[in-house]
This record gives C-alpha cells, sequence and structure tokens, in this order.
C-alpha cells in the first residue's frame, strides 16, 4: 500500500507555495513568480510521470500521450479523470476539468453595488475576476502538465483559463 | 501505551488522504527551486520556516476542527498531542517526545520515518540545510494561534548523519488571549 499523507498538506504547500512566490518574493513580477511556480511544476510533473509509466511502453503518437494525461496521470494525481478533451487536430488541446481539484477552495466575493446588493454581472466580467483569482494557482498544474509531456518526448506550452470556478481548462500547444 | 496515539490513528483514517509521493517530489521541487534562487543555504532555511510557519497558522483550525480533542493542560501534553495526533494527522507518521528539561518547558520531538524525505539525498554543497525545516514553521505557527510562544528548530536530521529527526521545542511564553474589547464597556 503506498504511503498516504493528508490532502491538506497538499493544499497547504500548493497554497503557500503561490504565496511565497507571487506575494512575498516577488510582489512587483508576476511574469518572475509564474515561472519559477510552472518550473517547480515542471520538475514534479517529469517525475511523477516517469515513476506512473515505469512497466508501460513507449506511447504511439502525441494523442495517446495527452490521452494518459487526461485518464491515468489526472486520475492519480487528481483522483478523476478530465472532463472533456477537444483538439483542433493541428497541435493544439483543451483538457476540460469540470471541478478542478485545487479549484474547489478558490471563491470569488460577490460583486456588490454602491447599495449593498449583489449586480448582476456580465458572464464576461465574472470570468475575468475568475480568471485573476485562480489564474496564480494554475502555475503549478500548467508545469505539471508540461513535464509529464516533455517526458514523454512531447515538447509544448501548456496555459489555463478560468471561466467559472471550480471548471476550469489546460490548454496544451504542441511544438513541431 | 500512550492515552492519545488511537485517536491520531482515527483521525488520520477520517481525513482525505492522497498519495505521498505528489507530496514529497513538490516538496522537493520547491526546496531544489528555493536553492536556486537564494544560493545561501541559511537563507532557504529561513524561507521554509517562514513558509511553514505560513502553513502552521492555518493548518491549526483545520487540526483543532478535525482532532476532536479537548484543551491541553500543560505543555507536556501539548508536545504529545504534536506528536502523537499531529503528525499522524497530517504526515501519516507518528512521533515521540523525549528529553524533558526540567521545567517542563523544553523538549524534543522525535520522528523516526518522515515522508518529506523520501528518496532524498543532500548533495555535498548543501551541508548546511535543513531540509525538513517547515516542519518548525509549521509547528511554531501553528502554537502561536493558541497562544503559546515557542522556538522549534532541528538538532539532529538523518539527511545529514544522524540516527533520526529531532526537533528541540521550546515553550518562550504563553501569552495570555486578548479580547479586542473590554468586558465592563
Amino acid at each position: 500500500m503506498a504511503r498516504e499523507v493528508a490532502e491538506s498538506c497538499i493544499d497547504s504547500v500548493n497554497l503557500e507555495l503561490v504565496h511565497t512566490y507571487c506575494m512575498r518574493l516577488h510582489p512587483t513580477k508576476p511574469e518572475l513568480a509564474a515561472r519559477r511556480i510552472e518550473a517547480i511544476g515542471f520538475q514534479v510533473g517529469l517525475q511523477l510521470a516517469e515513476r506512473y509509466t515505469k512497466e508501460r511502453p513507449r506511447f504511439a503518437d502525441h494523442l495517446e500521450a495527452i490521452k494518459f494525461i487526461c485518464k491515468d496521470f489526472w486520475a492519480e494525481v487528481f483522483k478523476k479523470q478530465i472532463d472533456n478533451l477537444k483538439t483542433n487536430h493541428r497541435g493544439v488541446f483543451v483538457l476540460q476539468d469540470n471541478r478542478f481539484r485545487w479549484l474547489t477552495r478558490v471563491s470569488l466575493d460577490a460583486p456588490t453595488t454602491s447599495n449593498g446588493s449583489a449586480s448582476g454581472e456580465s458572464t464576461q466580467a465574472t470570468s475575468a475576476r475568475a480568471s485573476q483569482a485562480a489564474g496564480q494557482y494554475l502555475y503549478f498544474p500548467c508545469g505539471l502538465i508540461r513535464g509529464a509531456l516533455t517526458n514523454f518526448g512531447v515538447a509544448c506550452a501548456v496555459s489555463a483559463e478560468v471561466s467559472t470556478l471550480p471548471a476550469c481548462s489546460f490548454i496544451v500547444r504542441i511544438k513541431v | 501505551m500512550p492515552p492519545n496515539s488511537r485517536p491520531g490513528d482515527a483521525v488520520f483514517a477520517n481525513v482525505e488522504r492522497v498519495n505521498a509521493e505528489l507530496f514529497t517530489l513538490t516538496y522537493g521541487a520547491i526546496v531544489r527551486q528555493l536553492l536556486t534562487d537564494f544560493e545561501e543555504v541559511d537563507e532557504v532555511n529561513k524561507q521554509l520556516d517562514t513558509m511553514g510557519y505560513n502553513i502552521g497558522i492555518r493548518l491549526i483550525d483545520d487540526f483543532l476542527a478535525k482532532a476532536n480533542i479537548t484543551r491541553c493542560s500543560d505543555f507536556r501534553e501539548t508536545a504529545e498531542t504534536i506528536a502523537k495526533v499531529g503528525f499522524k494527522m497530517f504526515l501519516g507518521v507518528t512521533g515521540s517526545v523525549a528529553n524533558w528539561n526540567a521545567d517542563g518547558t523544553e523538549c524534543s520531538l522525535i520522528l523516526d520515518d518522515n515522508p518529506l524525505v523520501d528518496f532524498v539525498e543532500l548533495p555535498e554543497t548543501c551541508q548546511g540545510l535543513y531540509y525538513c525545516n517547515i516542519l518548525c514553521g509549521v509547528i511554531r505557527g501553528a502554537l502561536e494561534m493558541v497562544s503559546m510562544r515557542t522556538e522549534v528548530k532541528f538538532v539532529k536530521d538523518i539527511l545529514r548523519g544522524d540516527d533520526a529527526y529531532e526537533m528541540r521545542l521550546k515553550l518562550l511564553e504563553q501569552v495570555p488571549e486578548e479580547y479586542p474589547y473590554k468586558d465592563d464597556d
């Protein structure tokens, strides 16, 4: 039986990772903080991918590697699979998780109008605020995906988008 | 049998658990990145302690909510609770308490097993590093939220050649709870 720790350990460390790099170490350089956090995720993704595919043969193509990320890798790390995978068949994949585990504790303050009642906000404005609130917490998982894919020989760039918490999408762009 | 060892097991069984690998590797990558960013090992030790402190001040709420323990009557009980219930509940390992001083204000928290250090070896260049220093910060932060000012530091570290992970826990001050308003207003 593999060793286990409480999930709150991972949650705490992730939260503190973001606070340390984005607020304490590089408060004026969000790009730098993002790169550092992504690099940490990359390292972990690389190592996890290696461990999870020890017994497996090589992936036949990019799609197989991406499908492994969506099913087995996601299940090991987040205890569920990716809910939706889309591709434009030209090297761009969108991995959608409708309830991303590490975002379940991020919430948005309800916007209020001057008289204190909640205003009817457009979905665009909500998604902009969601992106801002959650964006920092997605650098690490982006790195995780990029590290895992790099281990499988798939060079890529990974970014994330949030529209409605806790759902988010990871966009993988294969580098030719 | 120490009175608190079974509550620790029960709590751990009831919390959401994940594969320790993700935790171990994430922590390792963070330490590695900090070493690259800071170069000075002492600075990294301090950063780990600060990160731990920030985690500890929140983790205490999680602990008190889930651990279902009564208020500790003295510092001895506090130390035992950290070792038997605290470590078990979060890290899945049970620690022990030893080497009390005469006043009962200082003791050692000992861990034989520690998920943070699985697969870890310290290279020659990092000899001054206290790899698990985050734990010191976590304990210090958590205790501060329950009115105890403490000093926590590693005195023995397996990664540095010793036979166990031993933290020296020292109670500096018991701070009485302050209320934000006066009773007679």
